[in-house]
């Protein structure tokens, strides 16, 4: 385990996109998803990319996981001598837009996966995944299947399994986007505090810019397709913040900088709606 | 205790009916025996001790035939919803098979192989070994491809995803295909046994029938089958509802 030792002197590892491209299908008339995408994404920092639906935002972080392979440019993980992600490299762990549950395990055995897969014992790997479900606020519901748990409790219990090998990289594609508003701000939290518990390199996709705000040191705002960075906003907010920043007049300057950055890149036949 | 009693009412509302037609059409006992006759028959089947020795070489056949059937179905299903190519090359010849019309291949088979048990087993296995095979097939594929990616994006190998993802999702078709095949096994057995056998639940339908003209037992005969069949198909089903996951 590479990540062991890296993440808890409490940074994680660093990622770097050059030049990166793709293109779907790679047949014969693809549509750009990516294109001419730098970013540098420096170890520790929490990165929220936001864009226009479509924009590639999910592609991104499947590029970084190693799980697409794009057809320009590269992707580097790492300091020293980076190397390119390879799926199941041990470095990404990646809590998806739906929680992909197998239905017929478990909760424990659903967040055990990633070690039993990877030849842990399973006993001792249920003992792993209870602590996991606990750090979440789902040790009750250990031994529940997944059609039995809410929405919410499914995303939390995603969110646990990716965090279980204690990857120095966490992607996390709109974890909380089957949430109602003011459940997802308390995620939000828990989550700023498992990360400020122990910092990672995390990379968040969201639509919501009240939930980037919230969240990170640096905001990057993606083109519409084929998606490139449009423009990355620092947030210098102090930590923790709270679960609304309505009223701070920082916060305010940077959501309306994030707008003013989304309204920008919006596809055309979209401006005349939103100028209304 | 309310699903049994209303299995127990379908039954005699059937064993009525039946009584009623044989009243009504005065149909002499040896083209449609009425249904004490038969039951006075199958109790003294069972007495002589007839039945069991019949019955027991036909369950063991059924038996046989249906777990080297179901093993190889569920083997072969595999592989080619894996592989596309194992399924082009294969299914031709699993689909020709399955359309020659088994009562004819039987007796062939029967030489082949020596006209023993191995032979009836075989003859079972062929027949039940269709439908597994596709449900497994189709099951394998039905995995859900966002699984597939959980599992590639947390490096698991070819063999982890068949045995951890690709069966666990195939598991309820699977077990669709085995309650055909449990069902398709019983006619496998008989079919075997006609063409060629000295003993089993088969080769006392023919007995009763074209030799001794004792239509009652044949009778008891296709009730034994039809008992075996209906037992079978209720293992299946008890074991589906353990094994499987109804969300």
């Amino acid at each position: 385990m590479i990540s062991e030792a890296t993440t808890k002197a409490g940074t994680g590892l660093p990622v770097r996109l050059e030049g990166v491209g793709v293109q779907f299908p790679p047949g014969d008339r693809p549509v750009e998803a990516l294109t001419g995408l730098t970013l540098d994404i420096p170890a520790g920092s929490l990165t929220v990319v936001i864009g226009p639906n479509g924009c590639g935002k999910s592609t991104l972080l499947r590029v970084v996981a190693g799980l697409l392979r794009p057809a320009a440019g590269r992707t580097l993980i790492g300091e020293g001598a980076p190397t390119e992600p390879r799926a199941g490299d041990g470095r990404v762990g990646l809590a998806f837009q739906q929680p992909r549950l197998m239905p017929w395990l478990t909760l424990v055995d659903n967040v055990a996966l990633p070690l039993t897969l990877a030849g842990e014992p399973v006993a001792g790997a249920r003992t792993r995944a209870h602590r996991a479900l606990e750090r979440v606020g789902l040790a009750e519901a250990a031994e529940l299947r997944p059609s039995q748990l809410s929405g919410g409790m499914a995303q939390r219990a995603g969110l646990a399994r990716a965090l279980i090998t204690d990857p120095p990289i966490l992607l996390l594609d709109e974890p909380f986007s089957a949430l109602d508003a003011l459940t997802r701000e308390a995620f939000d939290g828990e989550l700023q505090r498992l990360w400020m518990d122990r910092p990672r390199t995390v990379v968040m996709v969201t639509h919501s810019v009240g939930e980037a705000v919230r969240m990170a040191d640096r905001i990057v705002v993606m083109t519409a397709r084929p998606g490139r960075v449009a423009e990355i906003i620092p947030v210098h907010l102090p930590r923790p913040r709270p679960a609304t920043l309505a009223g701070d007049p920082a916060a305010a300057a940077i959501d309306a900088a994030v707008r003013a950055a989304l309204a920008e890149v919006h596809p055309p036949e979209l401006t005349p709606w939103l100028d209304r | 205790m309310r699903r049994v009693a209303t299995t127990l009412a379908s039954l005699a509302a059937f064993v009525v009916a039946w009584k009623l037609l044989t009243v009504v059409t005065g149909t002499p006992n040896y083209i449609l025996p009425a249904p004490e006759v038969v039951a006075e028959r199958a109790v003294r089947a069972i007495g002589s001790g007839l039945l069991w020795e019949h019955t027991a070489v036909t369950l063991s056949e059924i038996l046989l035939g249906l777990a080297v059937g179901a093993a190889t179905a569920i083997a072969v299903g595999t592989a080619l919803g894996k592989s596309v190519v194992i399924e082009r090359v294969l299914s031709p010849y699993i689909v020709a098979a399955q359309s020659v019309p088994i009562l004819a291949l039987a007796p062939l088979l029967d030489i082949w192989f020596g006209g023993g048990l191995l032979a009836r087993v075989l003859i079972c296995a062929l027949i039940v070994f269709f439908p597994i095979a596709i449900a497994t097939m189709v099951g394998i594929r039905s995995a859900d491809p966002l699984l597939l990616e959980l599992f590639r994006s947390l490096g698991a190998t070819p063999a982890q995803r068949t045995a951890r993802l690709e069966i666990p999702s195939a598991l309820p078709v699977i077990f669709g295909g085995l309650r055909v095949g449990v069902t398709l096994a019983v006619i496998g057995a008989v079919v075997a046994e006609w063409a060629g056998a000295s003993s089993g639940l088969g080769v006392l339908i023919n007995i009763a029938n074209q030799g001794l003209f004792d239509t009652p037992l044949m009778f008891v005969a296709l009730a034994t089958l039809a008992v075996i069949g209906i037992g079978l198909h209720g293992l299946v089903v008890t074991v589906e509802r353990r094994l499987t996951v109804h969300p």
